[in-house]
């Protein structure tokens, strides 16, 4: 429940940031104008896509998936969590890429881009917890 | 999961939407910072007072401090700025004045100052900064940008003898700093910032965002 509430409001950010990349709202609510430094480097696009159309995919993904585990069957396996906790380490990995190339290539740092890089490794966090709670609840496929 | 609880959680869900939707819808409208009144900014007589365009006699003018190197600065020259020139400049509406405000983090910046600066030599300048927006990612990376700047210069046909001269003997640069001083003693902080008669805003504004600052700059100057 918690991951997905954290994947929705990281779907909103990153919703935020890639509409404002496409030149679909006026200003981005940032302060100092990094964000905009970030969103509009030579980073600020993977393969001629806005990097922050990835995190949407990536949110939208794991909020299906941890809405899934909350339903049926699902909510009794530990697959549908362990398959969240891989979405989001590969969020956490590319998130740690971006910071990385804020802090030593852009040197300039979207706060909106931290806020979302602080929601994937809770989101992980998150997935990890369930991960061994579903382990400790569930008995071993032998006795069963 | 237990029903009930499923209940609440989709609940919260649901507000987490209609809160992001409303602020997406907010932030679409919004356009900018809001508008602050700061006090009319005369210039002493023999300082530099920025790069116009336009009219003398439009009724408002519009002061911009701008980094070339900031991302928001394109992103507004390059969306914006042409409807800024066709609807606002060359219409008699507005008297645009471009003020360098290169930031200190921005380690190409001033080179790209300096470089429109020497094309405002040639009387140029407007094209050079229009052309060094459009540019951004040719020269904003480099280790050296004054090669990809250069090559801009000889795109728009500059006198290269004279342009070289100025770059390389960098009078220019004190009246750069002398403005970014100006603004920072103006309390500017961000770029772009633009002062609108008296209306101070920041970020990259949409033209409906700033065309309503101008009407309303238009009524006070009517009054």
């Amino acid at each position: 429940m918690v991951a997905a509430v954290l994947a929705l409001v990281g779907l909103f950010l990153s919703l935020y940031l890639w509409l404002w990349k496409i030149g679909a709202l006026g200003v981005l609510a940032c302060g100092d104008g990094a964000c905009e430094t970030v969103q509009l480097s030579e980073y600020g696009e993977l393969f001629g896509v806005p990097v922050a159309f990835y995190g949407v995919v990536g949110y939208a993904a794991m909020l299906a998936v941890s809405l899934w585990g909350l339903h049926g069957t699902a909510a009794r396996r530990r697959w549908p969590t362990l398959g969240l906790a891989a979405l989001a380490a590969g969020g956490v990995a590319f998130s740690g890429y971006l910071t990385y190339l804020e802090a030593a290539v852009i040197h300039a740092w979207c706060r909106w881009c931290i806020v979302s890089a602080v929601l994937v490794v809770a989101i992980f966090g998150t997935a990890l917890v369930g991960w061994r709670r579903r382990a400790w609840e569930q008995p071993p496929a032998a006795t069963r | 999961m237990a029903g009930q609880q499923l209940k609440w959680f989709y609940a919260a869900l649901g507000v987490i939407v209609v809160v992001g939707i409303a602020a997406l819808v907010l932030a679409r409208r919004g356009g900018g910072s809001a508008a602050v009144e700061v006090a009319p900014a005369p210039v002493a007589v023999g300082t530099f007072e920025g790069h116009v365009l336009g009219s003398d006699s439009a009724p408002v003018t519009i002061v911009e401090y701008a980094d070339f190197e900031c991302g928001a600065c394109a992103q507004f020259a390059i969306l914006t700025g042409p409807d800024v020139k066709q609807r606002l400049v060359a219409a008699g509406r507005v008297r645009w004045v471009f003020r360098d405000f290169p930031l200190d983090g921005h380690r190409n910046a001033l080179s790209a100052h300096l470089a429109a600066a020497c094309a405002g030599e040639q009387g140029r300048f407007w094209e050079m900064h229009d052309q060094i927006f459009f540019n951004h990612r040719r020269w904003v990376s480099e280790r050296r940008p004054e090669r990809p700047l250069r090559d801009i210069a000889r795109g728009l046909n500059l006198d290269l003898s004279q342009y070289d001269g100025c770059i390389d003997s960098r009078r220019l640069l004190g009246q750069i700093e002398a403005t970014k001083r100006d603004g920072l003693a103006r309390g500017v902080q961000a770029t772009p910032t633009f002062e609108v008669g008296t209306l101070r805003v920041s970020g990259a504004l949409s033209y409906d965002s700033l065309q309503a600052l101008v009407t309303r700059a238009e009524a006070r100057a009517a009054k």
